[in-house]
């Protein structure tokens, strides 16, 4: 079977068992929320503020709330051994591996579809007319975030504390993917919104490295 | 035997002489005065941070290849020498900052960087104490090892061209830069000094981590085989 063919049935399964019950990503909707809604509290930022602290606060939330949901990525498939029976399948590593990721950006941008029109109007920032240029930012984003974060969830799930564990092996690896992002995302809220090419260089840089590096170490990370 | 007493004598002499040198042989600096010295060990514990790590780089990929333990032993080894050197900059650094610049510490590419480093390899040294199995902890701590590695140049340029305040390399550093001969004589043995210090740390840890795992092994070989009593071993049961 081709590795094309085998990640999309892959795929399939991963969203038909998150669509049956939904719970990850209604929880890590609310959990996004929260920490927008927090954050309003903590630092009580007047109209140009928000524009100012806006998208470093939209991205540290999807972060915060990505770091999370990557968690049951693999670990859920250790309730039943499911994964080996996966490796025992005539498939490559790799179709495993892109179908969890693929699965994961899907959720990771839904989660971003629900919070950024929230954030906007929470926080008074004018999104339409930057629709199609905020998409492309927030696609290059959450492409390095869950490449990385799926590649992170198969190693923290055979660890001890894992739930705390991944956020700490995710977060620092996303600096660069942050400063970028912030920066792509706030050269699109200012009074003459121009999407900066640096910062989307920048972001498409950091998706490739780690894309081109899962997929030469995919073999090692899925194995017995 | 012989050889690891004689070279931890020969670097805690170097190290001994550097920091006579840094403080006494070298010139005063013009503007900075005494606090300048503080350069002669801050430089020279990035360079062994940068090799130590660069080490931790290349065992990752070599145990990955072969899967020899030696590999992965030698990558813990790298990554404890480089942690601690990084440690040694990022105090040394502020401490010369307060001074001159006025501040502990800004957000600057280099700072920041390194910081990131830190963070990341004492996250590679987590993971490594939080998986239990020996072959898994080597394999995907190896696959960290590489993507936290791989990280390093993208937090640099991203930082860079966020805002940087570090002073330009003095050394090589184009028209007009260089030091005062005796500076970079008194230099160049901090860095020897140092990278020495760094060595002997990586090796014998290196060291113990290959007795270490030679100890487990033959745990588990008695105690598969049944030829002795647990207890013997330290694995009292209560």
């Amino acid at each position: 079977m081709s590795t094309a063919r085998a990640a999309a049935i892959l795929l399939a399964k991963e969203l038909r068992l998150e669509f049956r019950t939904r719970e990850l990503l209604s929880a890590t909707i609310v959990f996004a929320m929260v920490i927008v809604v927090l954050f309003s509290f903590a630092f009580d930022p007047t109209a140009a503020e928000s524009r100012r602290y806006g998208p470093g606060l939209l991205w540290i939330s999807f972060l915060f709330a990505g770091s999370l949901m990557l968690n049951p990525s693999f670990a859920r498939e250790q309730a039943n051994d499911t994964l080996d029976a996966l490796r025992m399948a005539p498939i490559s590593p790799f179709a495993i591996l892109s179908a969890k990721m693929l699965a994961n950006f899907i959720f990771m941008s839904l989660v971003e579809l629900v919070l950024v029109p929230v954030f906007g109007v929470l926080y008074n920032v004018s999104l339409a007319g930057v629709a199609g240029r905020l998409i492309l930012v927030l696609a290059l984003g959450t492409i390095g975030l869950t490449v990385t974060g799926t590649v992170f969830s198969a190693i923290s799930s055979h660890a001890r504390m894992r739930e705390l564990l991944l956020p700490l092996l995710l977060l620092p690896i996303l600096t660069p993917l942050l400063i970028g992002a912030v920066e792509a995302t706030a050269s699109l809220l200012l009074d003459r919104p121009e999407l900066d090419r640096t910062w989307v260089a920048l972001l498409a840089g950091f998706d490739i490295v780690f894309l081109t590096a899962s997929w030469l170490l995919c073999d090692y990370l899925i194995e017995e | 035997m012989k050889g690891r007493v004689a070279s931890t004598i020969i670097v805690a002499a170097l190290i001994f002489f550097a920091g006579y040198a840094a403080l006494f042989i070298a010139p005063d600096e013009k503007t900075m005065h005494a606090i300048q010295r503080i350069f002669y060990f801050h430089l020279p514990s990035w360079i062994a941070m940068f090799t130590a790590l660069s080490v931790v780089f290349v065992a990752n990929i070599a145990y990955l290849a072969t899967r020899k333990t030696k590999w992965d032993a030698l990558g813990v080894a790298g990554a404890e020498a480089g942690v601690v050197c990084c440690t040694i900059g990022l105090a040394t650094g502020p401490l010369w900052a307060k001074p001159v610049w006025g501040i502990w510490w800004t957000w600057d590419a280099r700072l920041t960087t390194t910081f990131i480093l830190w963070l990341l390899y004492i996250s590679y040294l987590l993971l490594r104490g939080l998986l239990d199995d020996p072959e898994k902890k080597a394999t995907l701590s190896a696959i960290f090892g590489v993507f936290a590695f791989l990280d390093v140049p993208l937090v640099y340029v991203s930082n860079r061209l966020w805002r940087t305040q570090h002073p330009q390399p003095v050394i090589l550093g184009g028209n007009g830069s260089g030091l005062d001969p005796t500076m970079s004589k008194v230099l160049l043995l901090c860095v020897i000094a140092v990278m020495g210090v760094m060595i002997v740390v990586l090796l014998d840890r290196y060291r113990l981590e290959r007795l270490r795992h030679e100890f487990e092994e033959l745990r588990i070989e008695v105690e598969t085989c049944n030829l002795a009593p647990a207890s013997i071993l330290g694995k009292e049961s209560a």
